[in-house]
């Protein structure tokens, strides 16, 4: 059970920041992770009073508070609209409304899960994180990096990426996804993230010379499918063996990359 | 009939809707101990030491038990008639553990911290041994589960503890081997299932006290309470007559609650300390430790002429019950009577079984109680027959199918089938699905594929000869009647379809009737709700009942008027003589009852069955398969079922579609999993994957009633035969979608894409 | 610590634990409709509704609740009657120990979503499980219930 000593609802994120820096400290998102471990956290920051749960959006990018929560992020229209649905598409499987009005965008990156539907769709974008000391990153940079005592503060998406698409594959329809596939297609250049392996999403940047190279991929995605299959390193848990994860994988790609050619061929 | 096949309101509906406070957990006074359970983490160990005094002094512990403290009688937590089929082979607390979850000690304090920070102070020193977690592998294993001498099996169900053997038995009919020699088809598979959770909403949970007797009043969330009285009484070495049960709303059974899962804990706290204690399990504990189906693989083969007449079935089933042996020796029984009955021209058969013990949770009673697991062997064995056969399926059943009139094979519920519809049911379900249209797939605009398949089922309703349904009516002063039962309503709201019956045979409004249950100082004995028995049993007892009521009340109006019994007419309202020279309202009647009388209107009646006439009832079901991922979508199932006389038909129909969706659970999604060292994994809502609404498509009922004549009005069971046709339907519509056969449950998207690659 | 909230539209002060969730306060409160079901967040049994969102208590912290509008059940007892007689009309209700949670989806859903399809409709509720019912009954109750609704304001 968990277990809190001291619960302090900051009022900076100059306060915040400073509890965090002793070890027995924790920053809350919504609590759901949390609350299902063992741990005794000496002192509980909560992140509510700071107004960080607003999604701006200006011409060149949305700027997202860490304690929005995954159904606001999933019914913002703006989001709707750049992303052409894909991001509803990589929330709305995550258990239920009530889930998702509980758990914050900053707590699943933060988390960096392997089963991240959330992280795998930042991904693909062209998104940053904002860390209150360290300053503005790239979400792959911040993916890669092991959790510190700094605090997520925003995400930020830079509205460069053309078309994105999402897709997972599940064993029941609100289960935790056995892969998650994400692809954000810009001018001259692609970005594949692939989750749930089951371990943290990845991402492969694939570059065109030419605009030729694009086209030609978006009617044949066959071959660069097979290629991620072949090349994604994948494992096996309770839900799937890695044979069929890398199946999977195989199957997905394709069908991402299909769907950004127009052929709405997918789940 | 003005209330039986009506669809009236549960009785207990607008509290249920608006949540008061009506189960256990609400009811619990609040300064009651906290009672939980340190667990071992073997799956076999001996506790060689057990160190509690630390964990005592943490402030508010209250008591501390170890295997050191309990009675050393053993005695089974299976909620079954006396003598129970179920080996006595528990004590209350052991020093073998059986299991990863088997309980090592018993901790109640004053608050949940205290407890939580005593259950970490507790030192156990164990003896690791080896564990049996391979069911196949139990059966004279040199390790043993129970080799203790006082292990004792009072029936003979071929048991023997020396070699890990809960139950054995072989029966049969006819010349096998000749029958299988004229049989041109042969099917010879084998099938698996798991041991799968019923999940029910709320979790195990009981709390007890001491009353101003001194007795031990336990208040649980069971469906047996007179057989928990029983077995605590004797767990406890107090007796029966020391204990009462109150039974307040439950919220969901499904057979879990028909084995005593948590109430010897508080009570044997109660007993030692005088307090008050509350056992609630978490989720957790309900999904590693406590009564789950029995794991069975049934290996089954079944021979048809050229004609496609099915003459012969080998069935053998090998049923894994755990560390324990609730309800082992009876489940694996059904696997082969309800499955091998459902064809009526098999000239010989075989069904044998073993029943093993295993170093995993025990196994209990759940909804179909090995019947699913058996129809799940045989109905997919004839699927796969009649594509041998190039036959369609439903014909094949149609051929073969058991009818009314017709001698049962295998089932020993009853010499002849009373009541069935089965080839009725068959013949609408197809009309409802578009069977013609749709058998065996179709490929659809999307790239994906549909395919169909179906299953028949039978159940029983109630053990014959030895379930006992109970009702009390009385007459109240103000003409309402009360109607108190031993039977439990689990939510499926037989409180409801009694009252319904128990209104019709009085004559009065459904409104009039008081209901009550479950109390066993108050209610009448009932075996409890379990064994699709309610309706059926306890319905013969509510109208036994009734009709002696009905006749007390024109005995005393007739008195009250001054007639000869004959000559008086009783409309459920009045009393009259026939005559015309004076009448007694109902309310007149009640009212004599408490002034000057010396008859009680009041009536106890018990009931018991010649014979147990089975339900029986037909499932379709159309899946879209998407071929590269797996993917399975259950479009469409159809139910059509044969229950007699749907009492309520709309508690009918929820029980079918609840129960279908369960199945489909069962048939797609709910995995168990161990790990190595006998872990199981599938240890919470995230991990077991029970349907959500999104998850069980389209589901259509509807009913075919045949009149059983045994009943009062015509009525059979509903409750268990609903969850028995998703599996061998939904694999069937699988198989023809895709042309992969999953012989394992669940059908997991992996399974078909991997069988569809290694495959193509 | 000291917490202040609305509960059912009343205020009220409570000393707490920093780590008590919002579903221990609540039964703690009287609220005996908000129940537990599991430990892992899937289940939607504990689902009230906070500044009239549906949230699941057993995840949000009573300290959480300061300041903040909870409503449970025990505030709707009308809508609550209203909309289980559609419920109760199906036998949907079966055991019940799912209701509550349900029932207060329900609300946050006509609140949220305008005119729903069915689709919309299990979407949204797909984090309230049901292990009776099979969810047919349920959803034939939600339709009606919309559809009542719908007359209800068109007379109005």
């Amino acid at each position: 059970m968990l277990k809190i000593k001291e619960y302090v609802k900051a009022e900076s994120l100059e306060e915040a920041y400073k509890l965090n820096q002793k070890k027995s400290s924790c920053v809350l998102g919504g609590m759901i992770w949390l609350k299902m471990g063992n741990r005794n956290v000496g002192t509980a920051i909560d992140l509510s009073g700071l107004g960080l749960d607003e999604i701006e959006e200006t011409k060149e990018e949305f700027r997202i508070g860490c304690m929005v929560s995954l159904h606001s992020l999933e019914i913002h229209k703006g989001l709707e609209q750049y992303t052409n649905g894909a991001m509803r598409e990589s929330l709305r499987h995550i258990v239920g409304v009530q889930f998702r009005n509980c758990a914050t965008v900053g707590g699943s990156i933060y988390g960096r899960y392997g089963f991240s539907d959330v992280l795998t769709m930042f991904l693909a974008m062209d998104s940053y994180v904002e860390l209150y000391k360290g300053g503005v990153l790239s979400m792959e940079e911040f993916a890669a990096r092991k959790r510190d005592r700094d605090i997520l503060v925003r995400i930020i998406i830079k509205k460069k990426t053309n078309q994105t698409v999402y897709l997972s594959q599940r064993n029941t329809k609100t289960d935790f996804p056995v892969i998650t596939c994400a692809i954000g297609m810009e001018e001259k250049q692609m970005r594949l993230v692939v989750g749930a392996r089951p371990g943290r999403a990845m991402v492969i940047h694939k570059q065109f010379e030419k605009e030729e190279e694009r086209r030609e991929l978006l009617v044949n995605p066959e071959e660069f499918a097979k290629k991620s299959a072949e090349e994604i390193p994948v494992g096996g848990n309770m839900r799937a063996s890695a044979e069929y994860r890398s199946h999977l994988i195989y199957v997905l790609v394709k069908r991402a990359i299909l769907a950004l050619g127009g052929n709405t061929d997918e789940n | 009939m003005k209330y039986v096949n009506k669809a009236v309101r549960k009785k207990d509906a607008m509290s249920l809707v608006t949540g008061q406070p009506v189960y256990t957990d609400d009811l619990a006074p609040k300064d009651c101990l906290v009672v939980k359970l340190l667990r071992s983490p073997h799956a076999h160990a001996l506790i060689e030491e057990i160190k509690t005094d630390t964990a005592m002094k943490v402030p508010g512990m209250v008591c501390i038990l170890t295997y050191k403290d309990v009675p050393q009688d053993r005695f089974t937590m299976a909620g079954q008639t006396y003598p129970e089929f179920s080996p006595y082979d528990r004590l209350i607390l052991d020093r073998r553990v059986r299991f990863v979850g088997d309980a090592v000690a018993i901790v109640a304090g004053e608050t949940e911290a205290a407890v939580d920070k005593a259950l970490k102070m507790i030192k156990v020193k164990y003896q690791v041994l080896e564990a049996v977690l391979d069911f196949h592998e139990a059966k004279d294993n040199p390790v043993l589960i129970h080799p203790e001498d006082n292990w004792e099996s009072r029936f003979p169900v071929g048991a023997d503890n020396k070699r890990n053997l809960c139950a054995s038995a072989e029966e049969g009919m006819g010349d096998l081997e000749a029958a299988f020699a004229k049989c041109k088809y042969i099917v010879d598979k084998t099938y698996h299932t798991k041991a799968n959770q019923q999940a029910m909403m709320e979790t195990f949970r009981s709390y007890t006290y001491l009353d101003h007797y001194g007795r031990l009043n336990i208040v649980s969330s069971t469906q047996v309470p007179f057989h928990a009285r029983r077995i605590l009484g004797r767990a406890l070495g107090i007796g029966a007559s020391k204990v009462r049960v109150i039974k307040p709303r439950i919220g969901g059974g499904f057979g879990a609650k028909q084995t005593l899962v948590t109430e010897i804990y508080p009570a044997i706290v109660t007993i030692k300390t005088g307090r008050t204690a509350k056992l609630v399990y978490s989720r957790y504990e309900s999904q590693i430790c406590s009564s789950p189906r029995h794991e069975m693989e049934v290996k089954v083969r079944v021979g048809a002429d050229e004609s496609g007449t099915i003459l012969a079935v080998d069935m053998f089933t090998l049923s894994n019950t755990g560390a324990f042996g609730e309800h082992g020796p009876t489940t694996v029984a059904l696997s082969g009577h309800k499955s091998i009955a459902l064809y009526r021209n098999t000239e010989a058969y075989r069904f044998a079984y073993d029943v093993v013990y295993t170093n995993k949770m025990a196994a209990g009673a759940y909804r179909g109680y090995g019947a699913t697991q058996g129809i799940f062997a045989m109905e997919s064995a004839v699927n796969e027959l009649a594509e041998m056969l190039h036959m369609d399926p439903v014909v094949l059943r149609e051929k073969n199918m058991i009818h009314e009139g017709d001698k049962y094979i295998a089932y020993d519920g009853s010499p002849t089938v009373t009541s069935c519809t089965l080839d009725q049911c068959m013949e609408k379900a197809k009309e409802m699905i578009g069977w013609d249209e749709k058998y065996p797939r179709r490929e659809m605009p999307n790239g994906k594929v549909r395919g169909v398949g179906v299953a028949m089922a039978m159940q029983g309703s109630s053990i014959a000869h030895v379930d006992v349904g109970g009702a009390t009516l009385k007459l109240n002063e103000d003409a309402s009647y009360t109607l108190s039962l031993g039977a439990t309503d689990m939510g499926t709201g037989c409180d409801t379809v009694l009252s319904q019956m128990a209104a019709d045979i009085l004559g009065t409004d459904y409104d009039n009737i008081v209901v009550f249950g479950v109390d066993t100082d108050i209610s009448p004995y009932d075996s409890g709700s379990y064994a699709s028995s309610t309706t059926y049993i306890t319905g013969k007892a509510v109208a036994k009942a009734g009709e002696k009521l009905r006749e007390k009340i024109v005995q005393m109006g007739a008195q009250m008027l001054e007639a000869e019994r004959d000559d008086v007419t009783f409309d459920g309202k009045v009393v009259c003589r026939k005559d015309g020279q004076g009448s007694v309202t109902l309310q007149e009647i009640g009212i004599k009852g408490t002034c000057g009388n010396n008859d009680a209107l009041q009536v106890t009646e018990s009931c018991s069955a010649e014979i147990s006439p089975p339900p029986f009832m037909v499932g379709m079901a159309e899946v879209e398969v998407d071929r590269e991922t797996g993917s399975v979508e259950v479009i469409d199932y159809v139910a059509v079922v044969d229950c007699g006389t749907p009492v309520n038909p709309n508690l009918a129909r929820v029980q079918t579609e609840g129960g279908i969706a369960q199945g489909i659970g069962m048939a797609l999604h709910e995995d168990i999993q161990y790990t190595a060292k006998g872990q199981m994994q599938n240890n919470s809502f995230m991990q077991y994957k029970i349907p959500t609404r999104l998850d069980v498509g389209k589901i259509r009922v509807e009913f075919q009633p045949s009149y059983e004549k045994s009943h009062p009005f015509g009525a059979k069971s509903i409750g268990e035969i609903v969850i028995d046709t998703p599996c061998p339907a939904i694999a069937a519509a699988v198989y023809n979608a895709t042309g992969v056969r999953v012989e394992e449950m669940p059908i997991k998207p992996e399974k078909i894409a991997m069988g569809i690659l290694n495959k193509y | 610590m000291k917490i202040k909230f609305s509960l059912n539209g009343k205020m009220v002060q409570e000393e707490i634990a920093p780590d008590l969730l919002l579903l221990d306060l609540l039964r703690q409160k009287g609220c005996y409709s908000v129940k537990r079901g599991c430990e892992t967040a899937n289940c939607g049994l504990c689902t009230v509704l906070m500044n009239k969102k549906p949230v699941l208590s057993c995840s949000v912290l009573a300290a959480r609740a300061d300041g903040q509008q909870i409503v449970t059940l025990e505030g709707m007892q009308e809508e609550a009657k209203e909309f289980g007689g559609f419920l109760a009309d199906e036998g949907g209700e079966q055991c019940g120990f799912c209701n509550p949670g349900f029932i207060m989806n329900v609300f946050a859903m006509m609140e949220e979503l305008q005119d729903p399809t069915e689709e919309e409709i299990l979407e949204y509720l797909s984090g309230n499980l049901c292990r009776c019912s099979g969810f047919m009954s349920q959803t034939r109750s939600i339709l009606k219930y919309l559809e009542y609704k719908k007359e209800q304001n068109k007379e109005a």
